[in-house]
């Protein structure tokens, strides 16, 4: 008796921190769909703010998307190898290096643009461009790709494979190719999914370097709640999420495999 | 038997020594030769430095400046192991768990260029040796620990090496299949014909599959030579205890005879001394009765393990001797037996250096 009492409790408080949680999200959600959402749900349904937001930010999330792959894809290139190079060479200089890559994730947002503004700001046509935006979010998200790739080197002794291939005659190049990059593919995996949620999110650091003619879906969302009525905010919340969800997912997914392996 | 695999170089490692970044040394200065063909095995406790060579002559450490390999008299020092031709089969395999076993195999073929039907043939003939028929679409985590061995050591002969190098290749086993593989490798070994640097820590694997074996400590070779030599004429002490069982006796020697608790015991050609260090094997010394008997002491324990029987006798030397004997003699613990010993069975030691 006491024990369902006890258990009745938790249950009720858990549900309680989880309501806490997800109705404002629910709400934004639902607001997003709601005729007037200061009159409520019987006002009626619609979907006219989705579209109101669509044609009004379409560019912002096409750039969002091309942003984030494009820092995927760097991230790939620069980041799977330098992880390899870290991982298999080891000692006190990869170690530094890498605690140079993972700076970022410590160092607000805005100073990390601000360092970028300083550095680069002068050279006009790179600062009006998205491939500035995209160097803030390749710094931003490369120690995420190359920590979660490095955590399945050490999970599946990529050294010792590394050392079987060039055994048999393989160049480095060839080992990478047909060794590490195979098994290493749950964590590249991870880290992918990551970088480019990440990148899809990214505000701080966006927000400072954007220009208007830049703006991401995150900048986007902002200028909307402080300039559009609260529905077409809502709605455009409601975007991102549909968006941003199955990556999330996908994310978990492939993450509870990784760890079976 | 005539297989048309056989293929290895003779090798040289020439005042190799390695030297940590943290200063540790892992290797003093070491020189060897291994014929072609010949299997060396170094032996050693872990720590002491076999791993080390065996990486230098692999080429996945580079020895401190001065130091040299030589394949067949050709310097490759400053080559990497991809650059060397070596098979090398490590202690845990490393296997490729992206590729089945047969791609495993044909891998070292592939990056020669060897064409795809060539590669197949290869292939079969090395599955057919190593016993794994029927593996070939496997995946890697789909095998036994001594299937997998087997996978790794085929597909390091796979490319032809110039040397086979193997890094305590059946430790991961449980012990009965180790027994069984050392012999299937010990066939493999001779069939190929092949230049074969074996690393281990188990004697009985040393003695069973080196032409030479190079006993190592710390990070120095203590004495190279034949199982047979190492094992009745070792040249220290610390080679004598670490290959099987050795009883090591400290006493004077005076006359002729090693002056013990338990009698005098006649040795072979040695000149007086205060404090020799004598080795005397288990089983060398025989129970004989007592009275008349050379040496006496007591029987302290008996460990009797079916094939054989181990008596530990006492009040013969300083320390308990351990005599093993046949398995049909029966003593009692307490009582007073006499023990022989054929003077040449002794050898003796040089005195520690510690």
């Amino acid at each position: 008796m006491r024990d369902r009492m006890i258990f009745a409790a938790q249950l009720l408080f858990t549900m309680l921190v989880a309501a806490f949680l997800v109705v404002p999200a629910g709400l934004s959600m639902t607001a997003g769909i709601t005729v007037n959402y200061f009159r409520g749900i019987q006002s009626g349904l619609t979907l006219q703010w989705v579209v109101q937001v669509w044609e009004l930010y379409a560019s912002t999330i096409l750039l969002s998307f091309v942003i984030a792959f494009g820092t995927l894809a760097v991230t790939l290139l620069a980041g799977v190898p330098a992880a390899y190079a870290l991982y298999i060479r080891g000692g006190r200089l990869s170690r530094g290096v890498e605690e140079i890559i993972t700076l970022p994730v410590a160092i607000p947002g805005l100073a990390l643009a601000l360092g970028l503004l300083l550095t680069y700001g002068g050279f006009g046509d790179f600062r009006r461009s998205w491939l500035f935006i995209l160097v803030g979010h390749v710094i931003f998200t490369m120690p995420f790709m190359v920590r979660s790739v490095m955590a399945v080197f050490a999970n599946v002794d990529v050294k010792t494979l590394d050392e079987g291939a060039a055994s048999l005659g393989a160049s480095p190049w060839r080992r990478f190719r047909d060794v590490i990059v195979p098994n290493a593919s749950p964590g590249i995996l991870a880290g992918s999914l990551m970088v480019v949620t990440l990148s899809l999110g990214e505000f701080n650091l966006t927000w400072m370097l954007h220009t208007p003619l830049t703006k991401t879906l995150p900048i986007g969302l902002a200028d909307s709640y402080a300039s559009m009525r609260l529905e077409v905010a809502s709605a455009y919340t409601l975007i991102f999420f549909i968006m941003i969800i199955p990556l999330l997912v996908a994310m978990q997914w492939f993450g509870g495999r990784g760890g079976v392996r | 038997m005539k297989t048309g695999l056989e293929h290895g170089v003779s090798l040289r490692v020439e005042g190799c020594a390695k030297t940590y970044a943290d200063g540790t040394r892992a290797l003093e200065p070491t020189t060897l030769d291994v014929a072609s063909g010949e299997t060396l095995v170094l032996l050693g406790p872990s720590g002491c430095g076999k791993t080390t060579l065996l990486r230098i002559i692999a080429g996945l450490e580079t020895p401190d400046s001065g130091g040299r390999v030589l394949f067949d008299g050709k310097d490759l020092t400053s080559s990497p192991i991809e650059r060397r031709n070596v098979g090398m089969v490590f202690q845990s395999y490393a296997l490729f768990p992206n590729m089945t076993v047969a791609e495993n195999i044909a891998y070292g073929l592939k990056i020669r260029g060897v064409a795809k039907p060539e590669r197949a043939a290869r292939v079969a003939e090395l599955v057919q040796l190593t016993n794994i028929s029927g593996l070939e679409d496997r995946r890697i985590d789909q095998l036994s620990g001594g299937q997998r061995q087997r996978v790794a050591l085929a597909r390091a002969v796979a490319i032809r090496p110039s040397v086979l190098l193997l890094d305590e290749p059946l430790t991961a086993l449980d012990a009965a299949l180790r027994e069984r593989l050392r012999s299937e490798l010990n066939r493999l070994l001779r069939t190929l014909g092949i230049t074969a640097i074996y690393v281990t820590h188990d004697q009985a694997e040393a003695m069973e599959l080196g032409d030479k074996v190079v006993v190592m400590r710390k990070g120095a070779i203590a004495q190279v030579g034949s199982p047979r030599d190492i094992y009745f004429k070792p040249a220290d002490r610390f080679v004598a205890e670490f290959i099987g069982a050795a009883n090591i006796i400290e006493a004077p020697i005076e006359d002729g005879r090693l002056m013990l608790a338990g009698g005098r015991q006649p040795v072979n050609g040695s000149e007086d001394l205060t404090t020799a260090v004598a080795m005397v094997r288990p089983e060398t010394i025989r129970i004989v009765r007592s009275d008349g008997a050379a040496l006496n002491g007591v029987v302290e324990s008996v460990r009797f393990s079916g094939d054989r029987q181990r008596i530990v006798v006492r009040d013969v030397s300083d320390k308990p001797l351990v005599v093993d004997t046949a398995n049909t003699i029966e003593v009692a613990v307490g009582e007073r037996i006499g023990l022989a010993i054929a003077p040449e069975a002794i050898r003796f030691l040089p005195p520690d250096r510690r």
